[in-house]
């Protein structure tokens, strides 16, 4: 047999991107995983905005958001519209933050630097959430709930709107449940990255090789603050 | 195998390398900025009527959505990757903005009916 003899093409290893083997992408199957779960997840967040949008364009009457959202829990009573939401949207940005540093500093190896990046962001977590069940808090006092509403509206519509008790219901149900939604995908957020911390201080991520864990985790935290950005926007500017 | 994934994980490396500290602080001011300015417009610019509601709406609508794709493409690292793996996660969203179009369009139906 000839040793210099030509292989067919259908006979050659081939090497591209989508020839088997090998990820396409170049990311591990986690990545690519939990990339599409955040894409199916945008979807079930955006329904539920949409539809908030939808039904507040086509109402008669809104209650007014800076009329609704003007304390500071346990601070400001009155007076201070947007104030204590600018606070939370600060702490879920700069947890992001954090968050992407911890990420970066898995790059480099750097063990003890990722646990402490992870710590602060757990922390900051932690005071979103408390932040948000201040601000459910003070509005259950008021007398919103699911399927409640004050007895006085006149307080949280524009001067020249009629009170609507239909649409403030309306609002009322759809602020707690897509809040309350976003809060748990804060607060499994937060299980998860507890759990990769302990994972980062047993050196688990030392021991594979990768911190990729520490950056597929990151993810997930920047979509719950991503969602958190729309919220706010829809829910508190708009 | 082994070579395969470590092949993966040198790849990653390399092109992570382009996220350094000083970008990633750059990218939060960035966003704190455009926060600054929302609230800039909701707490000063509307009510003392510089700036009209209808017109504020979708700037604020387009602030967010500046925010979001510096959150995506940076922090999420989407703007490195291959650009298969972008395509297949940004395309798949422009169902989004078509359900935001055809609900906008529905709502203001809905307020004849009302």
């Amino acid at each position: 047999m000839s040793t210099t003899a030509v292989t067919s093409p259908i006979d050659e290893v081939k090497t591209t991107p989508w020839a088997g083997g090998r990820s396409p992408f170049s990311v591990e199957y986690g990545k690519m995983m939990m990339w599409f779960f955040l894409l199916s997840d945008a979807f079930t967040f955006s329904s539920l905005l949409i539809a908030y949008g939808a039904l507040r364009f086509s109402a008669t009457a809104w209650p007014a958001a800076d009329k609704i959202f003007q304390s500071v829990p346990g601070l400001i009573e009155h007076g201070a519209p947007l104030v204590f939401v600018g606070i939370m949207t600060f702490i879920l940005i700069v947890s992001s933050v954090t968050m992407v540093l911890g990420v970066e500093a898995g790059h480099r190896g750097a063990r003890k630097e990722v646990a402490g990046w992870l710590i602060v962001t757990v922390i900051f977590g932690f005071m979103f959430l408390g932040c948000q069940a201040l601000e459910w808090n003070h509005l259950f006092h008021e007398g919103f709930g699911w399927g409640k509403i004050p007895h006085d509206l006149k307080e949280f519509f524009s001067e020249n709107v009629t009170p609507s008790a239909t649409y403030t219901q309306q609002f009322a149900n759809l602020f707690f449940t897509i809040t309350g939604f976003h809060g748990f995908h804060v607060f499994t957020g937060l299980i998860i990255n507890i759990v990769i911390l302990i994972n980062v201080l047993a050196g688990t991520y030392d021991r594979r090789g990768t911190y990729g864990m520490v950056e597929k985790v990151g993810l997930y935290w920047h979509f719950v603050d991503l969602v958190w950005v729309f919220v706010f926007t829809f829910f508190y500017l708009v | 195998m082994s070579d395969i994934k470590h092949t993966e994980l040198h790849e990653e490396h390399a092109e992570h390398d382009t996220m350094t500290r000083k970008k990633i602080w750059q990218v939060f001011f960035v966003l704190l900025g455009i926060t600054a300015i929302e609230f800039l417009i909701a707490l000063v610019m509307v009510p003392k009527g510089i700036i009209s509601i209808n017109i504020a709406n979708p700037v604020y609508i387009v602030l967010t959505l500046a925010k979001a794709f510096y959150i995506v493409a940076y922090f999420m690292h989407l703007k490195f990757e291959k650009v298969g793996l972008m395509y297949s996660i940004l395309v798949p969203t422009l169902f989004i903005i078509g359900l935001i179009l055809v609900l906008t369009n529905e709502s203001h139906h809905w307020v004849d009916l009302r």
